[in-house]
């Protein structure tokens, strides 16, 4: 079946951040290390996935008018989720006092709820696809945004503490600007130039 | 007086945009002309404002007695839709010139992570209604001034040679960062 | 594909879809409840364990709070198993940092010595500030073992005992702000 072409779709083709241009905020704020970047692309995955299969569901029945507030309460409702099981479970200091991931996220979870990733593929694919497809389509942009987002971590936690994964490779500090502000816009700059030419070679070949 | 300390600190030194990675997809979408970014600011500050000052208002005395603090995000992103529908509603009947030229951006502006990124700060931060006024006021003129310093630099652009891999985003997040480590220079003011 | 509007079928929609919600997060929210609650101790906790001796009792039960400038301090006392304080972990704050305000948790000794200093937030420029954090660098280890009574807590430069991060004074400064304030709420001989 087509499901394979399905899933892998995320990865290049309907990447968020080098396809679909979208979800750029936390592409920013959460890749700053390899694990705050895979962290956010899990929890914002959950948060896809389940509204994509509830919005799904419902599509039908609530009214055109209104479908645009009603997906966001329900998107809401799931970003809450999150929000309190991350809190609960994902809360533990690192053993050198480092901030806990649900900290280093830190307001970044709530707002998921205005993520255009997961807005954006209610209204362009959940509302008007079956039930199984929206999931596996939650899915697999799910794991592409967690995909960019682990990558542009890894790449800025290299460069710029010489670590991956918390895992040190020199010692001291890397080229520090790319786990700051500036870092981060230039790295992602970059990264969208490098994965476009890739995506249009490939597609060519 | 700790006013001047809160605007200083959110116009410049962290800035919403360029420190705090919020308000990035307006800020791509509409930066590619000035005067849409004028009307696109003016928009921002109105409901930034507004969503602050009810946002507060329900969590003081709806969220907080009731403690249902956990319906937080629901309610707020509920209460800037609301606003956004409404601002969408006068713009029409007072300015249907402006209402045409922001387009599609305008109920956008409810998924602008700024307006409920400056929301939920402004509760974590422990402000009182004043300050919080002020902290989204403030926040909001950040904005402002980073998308037309944006627009004005895209404008330019416009008429350079770039490397056709860089044209677009990149190029545009490439100037970002430059942005970003001039703002950074700001750090030292308070 | 999603139904005609009517104005009862578009309110009656949200308010269902609404409540359903909100039932359903009042439920996940009681269903977390301890498991956060309890993240929340442990965070705490291991915090205090880190900067006191072993000890006894739940210092984060026994805690009470110091008013300072404005703010308050908190004071965690750590009891051996007779309930005889052996140790205080002082959360503490400085407003005069580099880029806004520190806290730091700083476990004394009854007697005033500082046994260990730990970093709780900070927005310090990584590379110069942050190296007051432990992972960081050694700045933090001068202090332990020392007395404010007798260890002036000022930088060098401004007359006191303790080496400034290179280049990082004000950071430094703000530290030392932190942990003086911190000595001067410890109760002194080890009474409450």
């Amino acid at each position: 079946m087509n499901y394979l072409k399905d899933l892998t779709k995320g990865f290049l083709k309907d990447n968020p951040t080098w396809g679909l241009f979208l979800g750029l905020c936390p592409t920013l704020g959460t890749t700053g290390s390899a694990l705050n970047g895979l962290g956010m692309g899990l929890a914002t995955t959950f948060v896809l996935v389940l509204s994509n299969v509830f919005i799904s569901l419902f599509a039908r029945v609530i009214p055109d008018k209104v479908r645009i507030p009603a997906y966001i309460v329900i998107i809401a409702a799931f970003v809450t989720v999150v929000d309190l099981l991350m809190s609960a479970y994902t809360n533990t200091p690192g053993p050198n006092g480092e901030p806990s991931l649900y900290d280093s996220l830190g307001i970044f979870i709530p707002l998921i709820v205005v993520n255009c990733i997961v807005l954006g593929r209610a209204e362009a694919f959940a509302n008007r696809n079956t039930v199984f497809a929206s999931l596996i389509d939650g899915v697999a942009i799910g794991i592409g945004f967690a995909f960019s987002l682990t990558l542009l971590g890894s790449v800025r936690e290299l460069l710029g503490s010489g670590s991956i994964f918390g895992m040190k490779f020199i010692d001291g500090d890397g080229i520090l600007v790319f786990v700051m502000a500036p870092g981060a816009f230039l790295a992602l700059g970059y990264l969208i130039m490098i994965m476009v030419k890739l995506r249009k070679r490939l597609s060519k070949a | 007086m700790e006013y001047i300390i809160i605007i200083i600190s959110a116009v410049f030194v962290n800035n919403i945009v360029f420190a705090q990675f919020l308000g990035m997809c307006p800020l791509m979408g509409v930066s590619n002309k000035t005067d849409t970014s004028v009307g696109m600011a003016g928009a921002v500050t109105f409901v930034m404002v507004l969503a602050t000052i009810a946002t507060y208002l329900f969590q003081k005395y709806i969220l907080d007695p009731l403690d249902i603090s956990f319906l937080q995000t629901v309610i707020y992103i509920l209460i800037i839709a609301a606003l956004v529908q409404i601002v969408e509603i006068i713009l029409k009947k007072v300015s249907p010139s402006l209402y045409q030229a922001l387009g599609i951006f305008l109920p956008l502006i409810t998924t602008n992570c700024a307006i409920l990124g400056v929301a939920i700060l402004t509760f974590n931060k422990g402000f009182n209604l004043a300050e919080g006024v002020v902290y989204a006021f403030a926040n909001a003129i950040g904005f402002g001034l980073a998308l037309i310093l944006f627009a004005g630099i895209r404008e330019q652009l416009e008429l350079q040679d770039v490397p056709k891999g860089m044209r677009g985003l990149p190029i545009a997040f490439i100037i970002a960062g430059i942005m970003a480590m001039a703002f950074m220079g700001f750090a030292n003011i308070i | 594909m999603a139904k005609e509007s009517t104005f009862s079928g578009m309110l009656i929609t949200l308010l269902l879809i609404t409540l359903l919600s909100s039932v359903a997060l009042g439920y996940v929210y009681e269903l977390t409840r301890e498991p956060i609650a309890v993240a929340k101790m442990a965070k705490k906790n291991m915090a205090i364990k880190k900067v006191t001796p072993a000890f006894a009792n739940n210092p984060v039960d026994d805690v009470f709070s110091v008013p300072s400038d404005g703010d308050s301090l908190y004071l965690y006392p750590a009891k051996d198993s007779s309930g005889a304080v052996i140790g205080y972990a002082i959360e503490t704050f400085s407003n005069i940092a580099f880029s806004g305000s520190i806290k730091l948790l700083v476990g004394f000794l009854p007697e005033g010595n500082i046994k260990e200093i730990a970093v709780l937030e900070h927005k310090e420029t990584p590379g110069l500030g942050d190296k007051m954090m432990k992972s960081k660098s050694d700045f933090s280890y001068q202090f332990e073992g020392k007395n404010p009574a007798s260890f002036v807590l000022k930088v060098k430069k401004d007359g006191g005992d303790v080496d400034a991060i290179t280049a990082a004074t004000i950071s430094s400064r703000a530290f030392c702000d932190a942990v003086q304030r911190a000595y001067n709420v410890l109760p002194k001989g080890g009474t409450q």
